[in-house]
């Protein structure tokens, strides 16, 4: 009972690490039906320019702030100047995509070294909760909850406000938004630096959490992949929902039978495949 | 016709190469020998992604997982049964083949942007199998000490030289096969699968069927490659199936052309010689491969095949 | 020789209270279809009358929601698209669905080695089975187009187009043919020349004919069944629905009439 609980509670802050990866990488398939491979470049350079702005700062939430903001731009720049003649070109963009994260992995490496960076998260952050007999690392709540806030956001923004209902709007039918006066190529920018930025904030917690080294972004890619298999494409729901399948499991696994932790992935993927090709809450 | 003549010149060249790549080798330095090698074995396995990506219309991006079945099981077979160059082959292939007839039923379920994805993390999925089990692949170190092979009547090929000749003549005979493939009946249902399925459907072809007898097969050469492959390094790790040697097989046949299977070769050579020869004056190299990633995908999305025919259809219209 | 050749007698195609949603939206609601083998049916009513969708379940490309349908008496409702090319189906398209960057000799090809074991072939070249570029070559020769034999569809006219459409269709020799608006974005000449080439065609061959263009519905049709909304509106020879006023009606005075 015991394990139970801890796998899951690790499992749960797991996912929402990868939530915010899976996250960011769906919100940009979602609008622009591109497959980016250099998501987990937002999410690593993300998470180096958190430490790099704490280590300036001292403060580990302009940290976050910074990286936002710094990679939120990076990407709505990368979109404009690379990415939009290349709609609705998978092959392209997937090689554009690639491109860029090979450039930023080895950019950080020239910048940031080899060496594994490990923020210094604020004290209270890293004290452990003793609940009974178990033993709950804060820092891990700290996950679940900024991950579970920027879902419920990310979600009601889209659901019930009108910014939404635009985003809704451009990506379902851009001519006719058009016609309606919405700037839909400023609606995809927008999106695409969101999506980013949401990646970059999970960068900085993995910094914090785990330690950032080149390498890492090429690491956590085929989680997110499995996730949005599983998940559905373009829905930040199915992210959250494959984030939490895919951390759980993950976690039962390297548990349970290590060598084939990663081939247990493979059940919820072939599930869905079955049952609901277009994932859990893809859509068509 | 402008494509005619392009294509007689093509041949022209190709047979050029041909006759350089059996009689130059002897005199070239070994270094330019062991690259020609790697580019041969890469070579193969880009035109089996071509058959999927530049003939069938199928974006199978996970292509590199039976690359790196080949040369797992190559590599297990070696260093725990010491079993022939033949047996591993043949093991690599039924393998590969077997685990393409699953993922290929589960992967045709999806359309479009799906099927990308679904390949790539069936990729993964290997990947983490290779990386994990520990007992069987060595998880992250591999499978090291792999000797140059035995072949049945010629015993060990150890010099760089006739090994060469033996890839050469995997090569000359997967080239061959999948040249007659393209061009037979069968290969031309996958062009037209391409262009229009629902034509295909209501002309009596079972498009389902030639979509999963395509993949399968393209994962059979791929294996062949990755048995090769793992002769030629002496060493193999999970790294053959990581995102990065997926995408890396995928720009070989972008850059070269894709749907032209010279292209798939000239791409491998290309990127082969790219990473082995970058790498001595900068280590930047990977930047440099980004910048091909790059460039490719903003200027020759049909590579330089495609490049050089545009140039000289545009050269005659002046 | 598709067997169901044989029988020139019957009816060739029975739709009986086929229903197709989609979502909330009923694009075909209880249509009853009897089409004798022999027959040239037309089909025609205004836009989102649902006909191309009851093409398309007819053909297999759209799954059926109730409802069955028969082919010379087998019901073919469960059955895949390319199973029932075996059994004689054989279709156009409305909006001009070719083989783009192949040839147009090459498009025919293709089509004739559908029904064939030889498309699984896998070593000899395709330009080695000389009996498919025979069959080619005559259906090409049949519609004036043989000239064009070797330029890529692209490259082509949409007039020209619309003639590789329909030879596409006749190369697999169907005893039941699906026309969706042979006609559509011809000039007046063209499409002249294409009703006469569709009333030279066998008269063994069943016609289904969707139309915008009356004359040309009227001119090779036995028989006219109207859609309106989904549904089957009227059906009659062509004197009968050409001096029915609620069809007229339904045409000009878009008219909301729920089946």
């Amino acid at each position: 009972m015991e394990f139970l609980i801890n796998q899951t509670f690790n499992g749960l802050s797991y996912a929402a690490l990868l939530f915010l990866l899976a996250g960011g990488f769906t919100l940009i398939f979602g609008v622009m039906k591109v497959v980016n491979i250099a998501q987990g470049s937002f999410f690593l350079v993300g998470g180096y320019v958190g430490y790099t702005v704490f280590s300036l700062t001292g403060s580990f939430y302009l940290g976050f702030l910074g990286a936002c903001v710094v990679i939120g731009l990076l990407g709505i720049t990368l979109e404009h100047l690379f990415l939009q003649d290349l709609a609705n070109q998978n092959l392209r963009m997937m090689l554009m995509t690639m491109g860029m994260a090979l450039f930023f992995q080895d950019l950080s490496l020239v910048i940031w070294g080899g060496n594994p960076v490990n923020l210094a998260v604020p004290i209270y952050l890293t004290q452990i909760i003793r609940i009974e007999r178990f033993n709950f690392v804060i820092f891990r709540f700290f996950m679940i909850g900024a991950a579970a806030l920027l879902f419920t956001i990310l979600w009601w923004i889209q659901k019930k406000t009108r910014i939404g209902s635009t985003v809704r709007a451009a990506v379902d039918n851009a001519e006719t938004s058009e016609g309606l006066g919405i700037n839909v190529t400023l609606v995809k920018m927008g999106v695409f630096g969101i999506g980013a930025a949401l990646s970059a904030f999970g960068g900085v917690i993995a910094c914090g959490f785990l330690a950032l080294y080149p390498g890492l972004d090429f690491e956590l890619l085929p989680y997110t992949f499995v996730i949005v298999v599983v998940g559905g494409m373009g829905s930040l729901t199915g992210a959250l929902v494959g984030s939490i399948i895919v951390g759980i499991i993950d976690n039962f696994g390297k548990a349970l039978f290590p060598e084939f932790s990663y081939f247990t992935l493979f059940v919820p993927m072939v599930l869905v495949l079955a049952w609901r090709p277009t994932g859990l809450f893809g859509r068509k | 016709m402008g494509g005619l003549e392009f294509r007689s010149r093509l041949v022209f060249v190709l047979l050029g190469i041909l006759l350089a790549l059996i009689f130059l080798p002897p005199v070239l330095p070994n270094y330019f020998v062991i690259l020609l090698t790697q580019s041969l074995i890469y070579a193969i396995v880009a035109m089996s992604l071509d058959i999927l990506v530049g003939y069938a219309g199928l974006p199978s991006l996970g292509h590199s997982a039976f690359f790196a079945i080949g040369a797992y099981v190559t590599g297990i077979l070696v260093t725990r049964f010491h079993l022939g160059l033949e047996t591993n082959l043949f093991f690599s292939i039924v393998i590969a083949v077997g685990t393409s007839a699953i993922f290929g039923l589960l992967a045709l379920r999806a359309v479009g942007t799906y099927f990308l994805i679904i390949t790539l993390s069936f990729a993964m999925i290997v990947w983490g199998v290779a990386n994990r089990w520990f007992s069987l692949t060595g998880g992250d170190n591999g499978i090291s000490g792999i000797p140059r092979p035995n072949l049945f009547m010629l015993g060990a090929i150890k010099s760089t030289l006739y090994f060469y000749y033996l890839i050469l003549f995997f090569f000359l005979v997967s080239s061959l096969l999948i040249f007659l493939f393209v061009r037979s009946p069968f290969g031309k249902t996958l062009v037209a699968i391409r262009d229009s399925e629902s034509r295909m459907g209501v002309l009596g072809y079972n498009v389902w069927l030639h979509k999963y007898l395509a993949f399968i097969i393209a994962g059979a050469f791929a294996s062949l490659a990755g048995c090769l492959y793992v002769y030629y390094n002496g060493f193999v790790n999970p790294n053959v199936a990581d995102l990065a040697h997926c995408m890396k097989i995928v720009l070989m046949v972008t850059l070269g052309g894709p749907g032209t299977m010279v292209g798939a070769s000239l791409g491998a050579f290309i990127i082969t010689l790219i990473e082995n020869t970058i790498s001595v004056y900068t280590e930047r190299w990977v930047i440099a491969l980004a910048i091909v990633y790059v460039l490719t995908a903003k200027y020759a999305p049909r590579g330089i095949l495609g490049l050089l025919k545009e140039f000289q259809i545009r050269g005659q219209k002046a | 020789m598709n067997p169901s050749m044989e029988k020139t007698t019957g009816l060739a195609i029975e739709c009986h209270a086929l229903t197709k949603r989609f979502g909330g939206l009923e694009a075909v609601k209880q249509v009853n279809l009897s089409v004798k083998a022999g027959e040239r049916r037309a089909i025609i009513g205004p836009n989102g009358a649902g006909k191309t969708t009851l093409f398309r379940l007819i053909s297999g490309e759209f799954s059926v929601t109730s409802g069955n349908i028969k082919l010379f008496g087998r019901d073919i409702t469960q059955m895949s698209c390319f199973k029932r090319t075996y059994l004689g189906l054989g279709r156009t398209f409305q909006i001009t669905n070719l083989f783009n960057t192949m040839t147009v000799l090459d498009n025919l090809v293709i089509g004739a080695m559908g029904l064939r074991k030889t498309k699984f072939s896998m070593l000899r070249p395709l330009s080695t089975y000389r009996e498919f570029y025979k069959r080619a070559y005559r259906v090409l020769e049949s519609v004036n187009i043989l000239e064009k034999q070797n330029e890529i569809i692209k490259n082509l006219s949409h007039g020209e187009q619309r003639q590789i459409e329909i030879s596409l269709a006749l190369i697999s020799n169907p005893s039941v043919l699906l026309l969706d608006e042979p006609t559509a974005g011809l000039s007046p000449a063209d499409s002249m020349m294409m009703t006469a080439m569709i009333r030279r065609l066998e008269p063994t061959i069943t016609i289904l004919i969707i139309e915008h263009n009356m004359d040309v519905a009227f001119q090779v049709a036995d028989q006219i069944t109207v859609l309106h909304q989904g549904c089957v509106f009227a059906e009659g020879d062509p004197i009968e629905i050409r001096n029915n006023s609620r069809v007229q009606e339904v045409y000009f005075g878009g008219e909301d009439r729920s089946c």
